[in-house]
């Protein structure tokens, strides 16, 4: 087994320091505390481990511990179980929520994240067994597939984003021609008037009108707004709360929040980097309907 | 977010005579003032969103 051991150590090590580049502390603030990356990384630690003992296992034509391997693969569902159950029972206590179907994609990068590791690992070790130095090329290459090929699309990718007008029409609050809501005290109407910011965001095609429509996706963009540019809201008041509405006509959907910064230029880049979510991709331009 | 159960917990009026019965307190008022002032109470100490039906009548709506 010694001849395979730099192998592997060299397989768990690139694959670690993959899972490491992978866990990403930003603005959206999770896991930010030791103990929450301590779960990542010795998670990410094990998967490593798995995928490097895979390949000397073959090799030494030991297919019960081929077998274990696989059933120890399994285990890594859970990690997406956890994470929806933690990031779930959080979201009841956020004052603009990230929504259920931004959670799912959430667990599921996590649960991807476990596997790329393994994948970093077996690969590593594959090579590391033939050359050490091979092993070392191949390590540093699936790192770079890791860190840049796990990327979602983003809004700017679908569609446009461009500043609504905020109005009132009696009681009726309009982003440009798009209704909002109806807003019946006076007082929340002027706080509207100074502080609320419209955002319409025009689909760039067929596929993305559909995309948008979903309420995920809208909730989605709400939530990054306030996250990073802050909300001005507290429980309680219904009357602030942040609203995303569709223009039943052309798929356009009106945002109306109201952000600690008010700078345009800001909201929009924040905007266009919300990633479009994996539940909410439609393409029925791909679908077979009878006609080209 | 998806599916929304919504209650009008109370409706404050000016002109009393256009509602009839139902689950909701009726609140009367006298003037435009007390309708915004009774109508901002209500939502404070209801959490619900008070949202105007004409200039005589507002309705608090629980969602």
């Amino acid at each position: 087994m010694n001849e395979y051991l730099v192998s592997v150590l060299m397989g768990v090590f690139f694959g670690f320091i993959s899972r490491l580049t992978l866990l990403r502390t930003d603005f959206r603030q999770y896991p930010t505390y030791p103990q929450g990356r301590i779960i990542h990384l010795s998670f990410g630690f094990i998967a490593a481990f798995i995928g490097a003992v895979a390949t000397p296992a073959v090799m030494e034509s030991d297919w019960t511990a081929v077998t274990f391997l696989g059933l120890a693969a399994t285990q890594f569902r859970e990690v997406r179980k956890m994470e929806r159950e933690t990031l779930a029972k959080v979201d009841e206590f956020e004052l603009v929520k990230r929504g259920t179907p931004f959670i799912e994609g959430m667990a599921q990068a996590f649960e991807s994240r476990n596997y790329m590791v393994m994948f970093t690992g077996l690969v590593t070790t594959l090579f590391a067994v033939y050359s050490v130095w091979l092993g070392a090329v191949a390590g540093i290459v699936k790192l770079f597939v890791v860190k840049f090929n796990m990327s979602g699309k983003l809004l700017l990718d679908i569609a446009d984003v461009s500043e609504g007008d905020i109005h009132f029409e009696g009681p009726t609050l309009y982003v440009d021609n798009i209704v909002i809501k109806n807003v019946g005290l006076e007082k929340s109407r002027q706080i509207i008037m100074e502080r609320a910011v419209g955002i319409i965001v025009t689909p760039k095609n067929q596929n993305s009108i559909v995309t948008l429509s979903h309420l995920g996706q809208r909730q989605a963009m709400l939530h990054h707004i306030a996250t990073v540019l802050g909300s001005f809201l507290d429980s309680g008041e219904p009357a602030l709360l942040p609203l995303a509405k569709r223009d039943l006509e052309d798929g356009r959907i009106a945002l109306f929040v109201l952000p600690r910064e008010k700078d345009f230029e800001q909201i929009k880049t924040v905007l266009e980097h919300v990633p479009v979510l994996d539940s909410a991709i439609r393409m029925p331009r791909e679908a077979d309907k009878g006609k080209g | 977010m998806a599916e929304q159960h919504t209650i009008i917990v109370a409706i404050v009026t000016r002109k009393p005579e256009n509602l009839q019965g139902g689950g909701a307190p009726v609140f009367i008022v006298e003037d435009e003032e007390a309708l915004q002032k009774t109508a901002m109470t209500l939502e404070k100490i209801m959490d619900a969103a008070a949202q105007e039906i004409n200039t005589e009548t507002i309705v608090l709506v629980a969602r």
